[in-house]
């Protein structure tokens, strides 16, 4: 494949931003907005060509024919710093199963949220909001970086895209940069995610240094032809070689390949806003809601993810970080939903929520193992992450036509609302079926597969995995009541009714919802697996259904309808059960609404424990022994030479004793020693 | 010779009294070198033409010593040492 | 050895020279201290002539004794009137003056009574002629004097023009 599509796939966003980024004050606000979709589009078309010729055009270059294989294939690989032989920074751009997959997922989702946004920065009466080219300009920014991140070939280049995109958040976060509640979380944004790069850095230093390479390639698979690789069955001859000798020392009880693939799982954490890394996604809400569905919902946050799934032979190896990562996910799952039961804010909630489904995901990939049904937690997983990034990118823009609407995020503002906002009412319910993983929505396949995955690898967190499904469907579904139901909606005085959004608002809220209908279809298994052998054989519309292992969805079923039934009862009309069963539990309440403490956790262990035990210390070692050190020496010197100034008296008569004395004393010197 | 006129050169006042102890040291100097000249080199002459270039010298940096002195006098209508203190700290 | 007659002429110059040179130093009357440096002067141009340096005995008194002295005078004349007493001295500085040159002193005497036979051989070599002192000056060999002579001639232009300068009149 020649390769120019890719490279304008990577260079028009970047193009975009620095146009916007400089020229943007001086454009009108329309043209910028037109000019970021407009780029943005020309993207998503490029990508989907990109994606299609790699899933469809059956070319040798992608797809072995005879295994039913699909191959990786580096488009172009460009040495950038060469500082030795061996250690080179590339840039490039590998086009595998996985980073087709995430192209369209990064390219659709920015497109709609570039769509969208044109609405939402406007209020009510048409004025644009302050700032609305920079906003454009650090969208593309956002894209550009994530493009990169998901097409690199070798991991320095992911890490380099990895911090520019944790950049990106940060400005989008802050973007309402006089607030100084957004400024401080995106401060905790990018000071947490930062804090998990460092385990990243030394996850690839270890990784590298022992393997001696920085490419996936070379990592995981084997080479097919000149350029186009295969993910060999448990990963690359060479590396398993360099892992299995006992060569590799053991530290701490961990061999050097399970502590750099946990420092490496470790970034992750921190991107996804795994537990205890997590804390800075709910804060991060300060951010316009494009933002949100943008980063917080669809992308940025699956790059953990992605990484895991990136490096999935390297972590097929060490069977120890995959149980790790099972419980990490499994733990943080639970918390997240038991937490989004209780906020009365829509986007704390669909954040937690967020950070619920990407737990999923991370435990799909933990339990996957290739023996069992080719990797089907592996493929589950991705399949997630694509009706995920579809479903929960439509909550969120629905949220932000609430808020638009409304004025404010709490829902308590926002009841029965399904009369007034009628297009957003059936998106929002479409997106929450979706997330409750009811037939045939986009959300029951994938997570169907994941429960049956994690069944296959241990029962115990089958039944979590199951209960927080469950928690999943009810917090979903209580929002959707108290949002639209509930009780009549009073309009405040001196306010208009609350209505539908313009077309550049809603359109993208029914492209989504339709996906979201028809996503669980897509044969996935013969798309997107771990070593890109195909599931099926033939393949047709509904080739999902069959795959299933209906035991186990009939299961889910129940317990999602179950949920949502439960949810029904308590939150569609106005009734006194909420409080009732807030005041049997109180302290199990305000631990979930207070999100466990994990925050008064934090603030604890860095003003007292580092700060105080820590940093000030040294600052006082600092400001009185050191620089206590040299002021000594000046005051020394100034306090000699005020003493010895004396001499300096314009007495000649003193001059010529002094020198006179020394002169003496000089030649007596001499005296002596040559006596 | 000598000590004299170091003992006369610090405890003096009056500027021309240190010129003139600054006369006999030179003078005390020139004495030495010709008094060594004669006694441990008696066929050379360096130690009298050292002497010789002395006496010069000593006559042209007394005229010049006094033309300051003069006008240092014009200036402040006394000669005395302590009041040339300008180089103080 | 010498003679005795030109040791007692040696030693009545050497008294001559230090008696003078302490009062010189001591008096409190400037004039007079003008006048026994010009015996100062006249004595060491005495032993000279003793020691058979009879050019250099010539020039001193010439230009030391006749020239610097007379102008000596001449600026005393200039500064103070003639009757007036210099202040007292300051103990400090007599003091401390009184050590500088007992150190001296020392030092000095210790250095040549330490490292020199004096009373060994008397004057060899004789009194240079004037041709010898002429050559000496002029030539450019080893031992002849022609480039400090040149040297001595700029910085005797120097003086003059210096001296011009500080003392006229503005």
């Amino acid at each position: 494949m020649q390769p120019v599509i890719p490279i304008i796939i990577l260079a028009l966003p970047l193009a975009m931003f620095l146009v916007l980024g400089l020229f943007g004050n001086k454009m009108s606000h329309r043209l910028a907005g037109v000019l970021g979709t407009a780029g943005m589009g020309v993207t998503m078309v490029l990508a989907y060509i990109t994606a299609f010729t790699y899933f469809f055009s059956g070319s040798g270059e992608f797809y072995d024919a005879e295994t039913h294989t699909r191959l990786q294939s580096v488009i172009f690989n460009h040495d950038w710093l060469a500082f030795t032989d061996n250690l080179v920074i590339r840039l490039g751009f590998l086009l595998d199963p996985i980073s087709a997959l995430m192209l369209v997922v990064i390219t659709t989702i920015s497109f709609m949220v570039h769509l969208y946004s044109n609405g939402y920065m406007r209020d009510h009466h048409g004025v644009w909001e302050k700032g609305f080219q920079r906003f454009y300009a650090f969208l593309s920014l956002f894209s550009f970086s994530m493009l990169g991140l998901v097409v690199a070939t070798n991991i320095f280049q992911m890490y380099m895209f990895w911090e520019l995109v944790g950049a990106s958040s940060y400005l989008l976060i802050g973007f309402y940069y006089t607030k100084p509640s957004a400024v401080s979380a995106s401060k905790k944004a990018f000071i947490v995610t930062r804090f998990a790069d460092l385990g990243f850095l030394l996850g690839i230093l270890v990784l590298s240094f022992y393997t001696g390479t920085f490419n996936f390639t070379d990592l995981t698979s084997t080479e097919v032809a000149d350029g186009v690789y295969r993910i060999s069955e448990g990963t690359a001859e060479g590396i398993k070689n360099i892992f299995a000798t006992s060569a590799a020392p053991v530290f701490m009880g961990g061999s050097v390949l399970t502590w750099a693939l946990v420092l490496i799982f470790m970034g992750g954490m921190g991107k996804s806003a795994m537990m205890p890394l997590h804390i800075w996604l709910p804060d991060a809400m300060e951010g316009p809601t494009p933002v949100s569905a943008l980063i917080h919902a669809a992308t940025m946050v699956v790059a953990g993810v992605y990484l895991v799934a990136r490096l999935f032979p390297l972590y097929l190896m060490e069977t120890a970080a995959m149980d790790i990562i099972v419980v990490v996910g499994a733990l943080t799952a639970l918390y997240a939903a038991m937490v989004a039961c209780t906020q009365i804010d829509i986007k704390r909630v669909l954040a937690f929520s967020t950070i619920s489904q990407i737990a999923f995901m991370m435990v799909s990939l933990g339990v996957a193992r290739p023996e069992f049904h080719h990797g089907l937690g592996y493929m589950a997983g991705m399949f997630h992450l694509f009706t995920h990034a579809m479903f929960k990118a439509l909550l969120f823009l629905c949220a932000g036509a609430l808020i638009h609407a409304i004025g404010s995020n709490d829902y308590t503002a926002m009841h029965g609302l399904r009369k007034h906002m009628p297009v957003t009412h059936i998106t929002f319910l479409i997106g929450c079926l979706a997330i409750a993983g009811i037939i045939p929505f986009a959300g029951f396949f994938s997570k169907d597969e994941i429960l049956t995955a994690t069944l296959g690898h241990s029962t115990l967190w089958y039944v979590w995995m199951s209960a927080v499904a469950g928690l999943t469907a009810f917090y979903m579904f209580r929002l959707y009541y108290l949002i639209f139901w509930w009780k009549e909606h009073k309009v405040p005085q001196g306010h208009h009714a609350p209505h539908d959004q313009p077309w550049t608002m809603t359109l993208p809220l029914v492209i989504l919802a339709v996906v979201s209908c028809f996503a669980g279809f897509v044969p996935m298994g013969n798309l997107v697996t771990w070593n890109g052998h195909e599931m099926f054989d033939n393949v047709s519309f509904f080739t999902n259904l069959g795959a299933l292992d209906w035991s186990v969805a009939s299961i889910s079923l129940l317990v999602a309808i179950a949920a949502i039934a439960l949810a029904t009862v308590m939150y569609k009309k106005e009734n006194p059960l909420p409080s009732k069963m807030k005041n049997a539990l109180p302290n199990l309440w305000r631990w979930c609404h207070h999100r466990f403490y994990w925050d008064e956790l934090y603030m604890f262990i860095t003003h007292k424990i580092i700060f105080g035990c820590i940093s000030k210390p040294i600052a006082w070692f600092d400001r009185h022994i050191v620089d206590g050190t040299m002021d000594a020496f000046a005051t020394m010197t100034q306090k000699a030479s005020y003493a010895i100034r004396s001499l300096q008296s314009g007495n000649i008569q003193m001059y010529v004793w002094f020198y006179l004395i020394g002169a003496l004393l000089l030649g007596a010197i001499t005296a002596i020693c040559l006596m | 010779m000598f000590c004299c006129g170091v003992y006369g050169f610090i405890t003096r006042r009056n500027m021309i009294a240190i010129l003139i102890s600054l006369e006999l040291m030179l003078n005390s100097v020139d004495i030495n070198f010709v008094v060594f000249n004669r006694f441990l080199f008696p066929g050379e002459m360096e130690g009298m033409f050292f002497s010789l270039f002395a006496i010069g010298l000593a006559a042209a940096e007394t005229a010049l010593a006094i033309a300051i002195i003069i006008n240092v006098f014009r200036v402040s209508e006394n000669i005395d040492v302590r009041d040339v203190t300008k180089m103080k700290f | 050895m010498e003679s005795v007659g030109s040791i007692i002429v040696y030693a009545v110059i050497a008294l001559t020279i230090i008696v003078c040179s302490v009062l010189a130093v001591t008096t409190r009357k400037i004039l007079r201290a003008a006048t026994y440096l010009l015996f100062s002067l006249f004595a060491t141009a005495a032993l000279y002539f003793q020691l058979d340096y009879e050019f250099l005995g010539a020039v001193q008194i010439a230009v030391y004794a006749g020239g610097i002295v007379v102008l000596f005078v001449f600026s005393i004349l200039l500064t103070s009137k003639p009757g007036d007493n210099t202040p007292a001295l300051a103990s400090k500085k007599r003091v401390l003056g009184g050590i500088g040159a007992l150190a001296m002193f020392l030092v000095a005497g210790y250095s040549l009574v330490s490292r020199t036979s004096m009373l060994s051989a008397v004057a060899a070599g004789g009194n240079p002629s004037m041709t010898e002192i002429g050559t000496a000056l002029m030539g450019t060999g080893h031992g002849q004097y022609l480039l400090p002579f040149e040297a001595i001639s700029v910085l005797l232009l120097a003086c003059i023009i210096g001296g011009v300068v500080i003392a006229r009149k503005h």
